[in-house]
């Protein structure tokens, strides 16, 4: 069943103007698997000519009811669940999850797992900007950037394989800290990646920036305007591409954010070269953040020692000690013990603002958890700037919204 | 410290001629090529697995060669996909090897086409007993080849140093008069 949207149309625009003869609309579909729909999205088109004149995105092919599991397993349980929300950046999700169950039972996690988190969030946020490019590239026919953009993913992936054990499927938040401390020189070598990272970002980008084939597909392409993008709930580089200056890491801080210096990128026009323009920036911005983080590098734990019902005790105490190995079973059967409430909380995601609405009436189990998923926000507004512009702007628009269907659907 | 508008240049007369960029992409393309080669061969080659990698689930056998599953069930309990399913049996009082427990598991099976390789099944065992280790690829051309049995399980795990030597600790405990 095809959604109505009641936009304005161009043809309806133009009907002023009286054509020379009568030409008969023609309703083309793009996906479920088109390599420019970046996933399972389709759009049902309906075009006259070359321009389009009604643009339904049809959602929901990826689909897993992950809200509804989410109340039938203990909050740790769900953790590999946040992975396959925006599969490309899965540490910002584990993060973003954490924090929104932490806040419900209001408990601090120590300064050494707060700056593990935003290295992982921001280390997750440049390889996400780098698929985004890289992708963003081939639609417009630029096929190099995506090769350089995987090669330097593939050194992040190295480092998330060290320290959390997957290089995909991190999984790596619990409530009330992380799964594991930091290896043994871990942090040395991220620094050592964003040394050598920054001069290659402004190699790929100078692939980009000033190329005229490039600009000739994405400027004045898409543009949304300021007032569009708040009333459409756009967030992310998309809201900032518009030239909105909101970044919740900034104005509403959480996990330390508040400690490090960076600047928010804004566009100017809000086509999708700001879009752009906006993440090849932010990566920058997200390196100075990591070297930030590990300058002041924390000591002490990484996981919150006091809250004895929520963090699973050590495991040298599981196997020795009678009362530790109850607990570890307690935990693990009955779930971290939150108080009855309800929490909602979001946080800055590569993709744009990921929310997290736990309803709990106590217990182990969520009673309801709503998902706030930024692709699914940024994807409304397709029916309204697509209209209007040919389909192979289209394929550029899609690149530059940068959206993933695991986290819209979800 | 502060919010940045970016800046877009008009493209200046040269750069509307696409030459420079040609020019420049051409340079990064050549530098790339003389730089050595960042892919491999991969089933000759393979790529070096760092520690606490999370693998294919298995199970270990203690030093002594005993089983350490004492099938509490608890990773069956946590697994987020139930991937894991297994059949408690007993163990007789007699039994020379395994006199300390009283309980291991009579069947142990995986099914690896439910498994995501979470490794909350390894976080949460209070016998070190289910470990994931380095094995990263499995073929199998049915669905009951993809679902390990405990034999396979032993098969893939081996044997792992114990770090806690739970057990012995506990009869050291008993001989000295002092266990729970």
């Amino acid at each position: 069943m095809a959604t109505d949207f009641s936009f304005p149309d161009a043809a309806a625009k133009s009907a002023a103007a009286k054509p020379d003869f009568e030409t008969e609309k023609m309703s083309l579909s793009m996906g479920p698997s088109h390599p420019s729909t970046h996933g399972v999205l389709r759009l049902q088109m309906e075009l006259d000519g070359e321009i389009l004149t009604k643009c339904d995105p049809v959602i929901g092919y990826l689909h897993r009811g992950d809200e509804k599991i989410a109340e039938n397993m203990t909050y740790n349980q769900f953790v590999p669940y946040t992975d396959r929300l925006d599969y490309i950046a899965p540490l910002a999700n584990n993060m973003a999850y954490a924090i929104a169950v932490e806040r419900l039972v209001k408990l601090e996690v120590p300064a050494r797992c707060q700056a593990i988190r935003v290295i992982t969030a921001e280390m997750a946020r440049i390889s996400a900007h780098l698929l985004g490019l890289g992708a963003f590239g081939i639609d417009t026919g630029a096929w190099t950037v995506f090769m350089y953009a995987f090669e330097e993913r593939e050194k992040l992936y190295k480092l998330f394989e060290e320290l959390t054990g997957a290089r995909f499927t991190t999984s790596y938040t619990r409530i009330g800290g992380v799964s594991r401390d930091v290896p043994e020189g871990w942090t040395g070598r991220v620094n050592a990646f964003c040394d050598q990272f920054l001069p290659i970002l402004e190699e790929i980008l100078a692939l980009l920036t000033r190329n005229k084939i490039f600009m000739d597909r994405t400027v004045d392409v898409g543009v949304i305007s300021k007032a569009d993008a708040i009333a459409y709930g756009l967030t992310g580089p998309n809201l900032r591409g518009s030239g909105v200056g909101l970044d919740l890491r900034k104005d509403k801080p959480y996990s330390g954010y508040e400690q490090y210096e960076f600047d928010v990128p804004v566009g100017t026009k809000g086509d999708c070269y700001d879009r752009y323009l906006v993440r090849g920036e932010e990566m920058r911005q997200s390196v100075r953040i990591i070297k930030q983080a590990i300058a002041k590098f924390p000591g002490g734990d990484w996981y919150a020692k006091d809250a004895r019902k929520i963090f699973a005790p050590p495991k040298d105490k599981i196997l020795t000690s009678m009362e530790e190995l109850i607990q570890n079973f307690m935990i693990v059967t009955e779930g971290p013990q939150m108080p009855a409430g309800e929490v909602y909380f979001e946080a800055e995601n590569p993709k744009g603002i990921l929310g997290f609405y736990v309803v709990s009436k106590g217990g182990g189990v969520p009673w309801r958890l709503k998902i706030r998923a930024p692709s699914f926000c940024n994807l409304s507004i397709l029916p309204k700037i697509c209209v209007g512009s040919l389909v192979s702007d289209v394929v550029s628009i899609l690149g530059s919204l940068d959206f993933v269907m695991g986290e819209c659907d979800r | 410290m502060a919010v940045i508008p970016l800046e877009r240049k008009p493209l200046s007369f040269a750069e509307r001629t696409y030459l420079p960029a040609i020019a420049s992409g051409l340079k990064t393309t050549l530098k790339h090529l003389f730089a050595p080669n960042i892919t491999m061969e991969y089933p000759e080659q393979r790529p070096a697995i760092p520690p606490g990698y999370r693998g294919v689930p298995t199970l270990v056998k203690d030093p002594h060669g005993r089983e350490k599953c004492v099938s509490c069930q608890l990773c069956e309990f946590v697994c987020p996909p139930k991937a894991i399913r297994i059949t408690p049996g007993e163990i007789p009082a007699d039994a020379p090897e395994r006199a300390h427990v009283e309980k291991g598991p009579q069947a142990f099976d995986i099914d690896m086409l439910r498994c995501i390789y979470c490794g909350l099944c390894q976080e949460v065992c209070p016998e070190e007993a289910i470990f994931l280790q380095n094995q990263y690829s499995m073929t199998g051309y049915t669905r009951e080849e993809m679902v390990n049995h405990k034999d396979r399980l032993y098969e893939l795990g081996g044997t792992l140093p114990d770090e806690h030597f739970k057990w012995d600790k506990k009869l050291d405990a008993e001989k000295h008069g002092n266990a729970h």
